[in-house]
């Protein structure tokens, strides 16, 4: 749910990063905040456990530019990607305004790429969303693995609503601002046809 | 789809006002007014060396958390949430059904002066938030009408 201040003259929205457990949700909010100017920026806050894997959630706030003399402030989640964690998933998900689905191109993690999105649909449809109708984009992350499945293979499998898409290296940056800049343009899109 | 909400000048006003009465009231450090989102709406008091949009988004996290605990016992939520430090203590409460009401107080002032001047803001607030929900209803007021596709080129890039 996006949230419009008049007095303080912003635009807040909620964009979530899903996905499979290590597909590379984190390293995409890292590599954002890493390469994003300190006025654009707030603290990136990680809700991690000891051995690094995100255990609530990890949270960005960013800023965009100015629209209409409006500021936009995107607030970005990433959500535990392991199958354990559902419970949490389903909280931040709460008011989102658009998600990235980030899917894992190896071979191995093709299965754990259609449980997390069919998990996905699940939990936005507790929440009364649906991802048909909810701004969202796809990003093939690992495209640099000797594994990688195919593209048009993975595109055929997680893309059925023909989203945006984009490949992905996130470790190098390679996808991870053009992801973001094609949710956040469709969330905004969204927001204007008056939802 | 939970619908966009809005808040204007007027509502932004009173809520500011409650947080600065309850603040006085309470004796408190800090008052901080969220949604149930993360997104900051109001803050009264000391909040200059306070990562305030930080808090925001945990607040919203622990508060979602212990409402999903909550659930799992069999109750409809628990209202309020306290944490006690040395030196600072935070209090959490569901004000409406959207936002979260953020006290961070000291030892210049109580839990039970807390919860009691909690008590009289909550009603404002309320009222504050009643008032923009209705306006927020009024899809014609959103500045996002006006926006064009070259609005959005501009903002992103024409890629």
């Amino acid at each position: 749910m996006s949230f419009i201040n008049y007095s303080s003259r912003e635009i807040n929205c909620k964009i979530v990063y899903y996905g499979p457990g290590l597909c590379g949700k984190t390293t995409n909010l890292q590599h954002i905040y890493d390469n994003t100017n300190p006025d654009a920026k707030g603290k990136m806050i990680s809700l991690e456990t000891e051995t690094e894997r995100t255990l609530f959630f990890d949270f960005l706030p960013l800023s965009l530019g100015e629209i209409r003399g409006f500021k936009t402030r995107f607030h970005l989640y990433t959500v535990p990607g392991q199958i354990f964690y559902n419970a949490s998933r389903k909280l931040i998900l709460k008011g989102v305004d658009g998600v990235v689905f980030v899917a894992d191109s190896q071979v191995d993690r093709y299965d754990a790429n259609l449980e997390s999105l069919e998990n996905l649909r699940e939990n936005l449809d507790e929440q009364g969303y649906d991802l048909d109708h909810l701004p969202h984009v796809i990003q093939y992350n690992k495209r640099d693995m000797p594994n990688a499945v195919d593209l048009d293979f993975l595109r055929q499998a997680l893309n059925t609503n023909h989203v945006p898409d984009f490949e992905a290296v996130a470790t190098s940056g390679d996808g991870v601002f053009e992801t973001l800049k094609a949710v956040a343009k469709r969330v905004l899109v969204e927001l204007k046809k008056g939802n | 789809m939970t619908p966009q909400f809005v808040l204007h000048e007027e509502e932004f006003d009173a809520l500011m006002m409650a947080c600065g009465d309850l603040l006085r009231d309470a004796c408190a450090k800090a008052v901080i007014l969220i949604d149930k989102n993360g997104q900051l709406l109001a803050a009264s008091g000391d909040t200059s060396e306070l990562d305030a949009t930080s808090l925001a988004s945990l607040t919203a996290g622990n508060m979602a958390a212990t409402e999903g605990l909550a659930k799992l016992v069999g109750e409809e939520g628990f209202g309020h949430l306290f944490h006690q430090g040395q030196n600072e203590n935070i209090h959490i409460s569901s004000v409406s059904e959207r936002l979260l009401l953020v006290i961070i107080f000291d030892e210049r002032s109580s839990l039970g002066l807390v919860r009691l001047r909690l008590k009289q803001a909550k009603s404002h607030i309320e009222a504050a938030i009643a008032r923009a929900e209705k306006r927020s209803e009024d899809v014609a007021g959103s500045p996002l009408d006006e926006i064009t596709d070259e609005d959005l080129d501009s903002l992103f890039g024409k890629d």
